[in-house]
């Protein structure tokens, strides 16, 4: 399993799918937010391996 | 950037960034060099990255960031002031700031509940209070422009906002370049064809420390529920964000924007085949379409050879 975190939230999802596909599954809008493993960004068309744990940013501010 | 079809590694992408910025900032005519230029920054990815990039390119920018007293349980100003300090101490750059409570007596959240307005919600004395202050400072201390980090889903969202409701004035206000006038001073804003996450990765790759937390006021704001939506779209449909924006663009600066005196005016004649009123000055769009799968396909189904 590969581990999505967004702010307070934790997601599971299945390891040996794209990012993207995981941000799908987890009904995340894949261009709201950046993901990043141990500080470095991590594409959407790279393929989650078992144990990654993926530190979600939000990206959208305003008000 | 699957807007631009576009993939680059972590340093021709930080290359990329200012080169793009540069250009916009040419293109719209937005300021020279010579200029002296005050960037609003609030401590968040675009203003500090936007202030980072004009450094990098030779611009001589000032920073400028407004104590708004929001606290939100996780002291929000406090953080945000101390990093957009931290960046000027780090890069050596001047910053002025503006303390809305030591300034007018009350911070912003006070502010809005005294006065009444915005139902609620502080956010629209909070952007009142802002661009008063930042008009002020950029006038009174004599820069040629103030430079704002509003970037393409901030654009997006306000055009989507206005265009919902058809807010002719402001569609035609808005734009990359606000010109001087009548003591206001020249506004723009460089970020305004990049995507909010383009942003974001420069912030992150450069290394620049931003406050992650959203304003705590923010949190169910109409133009955060726009940018979902808008980000939505971009997913199923990518570049549908920066079309938009630039289509808008474009038939703002070619009067194309409301258009029902020219369409009135546009002559209408018989098509010399049908008979149908058409625009084109030779045979009807139908017509054109027939005759050119007729000649693809040999000839109408009663004329083709036996």
């Amino acid at each position: 399993m590969a581990k999505l975190i967004l702010r307070n939230k934790e997601f599971e999802v299945k390891a040996g799918m794209t990012l993207l596909a995981a941000l799908k599954k987890v009904n995340l809008i894949p261009e709201s937010v950046i993901a990043t493993r141990a500080g470095e960004m991590v594409l959407e068309d790279e393929i989650l391996k078992d144990g990654d744990v993926i530190k979600l940013i939000a990206v959208i501010s305003g008000g | 950037m699957r807007q631009h079809k576009l993939a680059l590694c972590k340093d021709h992408y930080l290359e990329w960034v200012p080169e793009q910025v540069e250009r916009f900032i040419k293109k719209y005519e937005m300021f020279t060099r010579e200029e002296k230029i005050l960037v609003a920054v609030s401590g968040g990815k675009d203003s500090l990255a936007l202030w980072d990039i004009l450094t990098r390119l030779g611009y001589q920018a000032d920073g400028m960031y407004i104590g708004l007293g929001i606290d939100g349980g996780i002291g929000y100003s406090d953080e945000s002031h101390r990093l957009t300090e931290e960046f000027a101490r780090k890069h050596n750059l001047k910053l002025h700031v503006v303390d809305m409570a030591q300034e007018y007596g009350l911070p912003i959240p006070v502010l809005a509940e005294v006065s009444h307005r915005g139902k609620g919600k502080p956010c629209a004395v909070c952007g009142l209070a802002k661009r008063h202050e930042m008009n002020r400072i950029a006038r009174d201390l004599g820069y040629d422009v103030l430079v704002t980090g509003h970037n393409l889903d901030d654009e997006a969202a306000v055009l989507f906002g206005n265009t919902l409701i058809w807010e002719g004035e402001y569609l035609l206000r808005q734009g990359p370049v606000l010109p001087a006038r009548d003591g206001l001073a020249r506004k723009v804003k460089p970020l305004c064809r990049f995507y909010e996450r383009e942003m974001a990765a420069y912030s992150i790759a450069r290394g620049i420390e931003y406050i992650y937390e959203e304003c705590p006021f923010a949190e169910g704001s109409q133009s955060i529920y726009y940018k979902e939506l808008l980000n939505q779209l971009e997913t199923a449909r990518p570049g549908a964000k920066l079309t938009f924006y630039l289509r808008f663009l474009e038939a703002r600066k070619n009067g194309n924007l409301f258009v029902e005196k020219s369409a009135a005016a546009a002559h209408l004649h018989a098509c010399p085949k049908c008979g149908q009123p058409t625009s084109t000055d030779d045979f009807c769009s139908f017509c054109r379409l027939i005759e050119k799968t007729t000649v693809s396909a040999g000839g109408l189904p009663g004329e083709r050879g036996n």
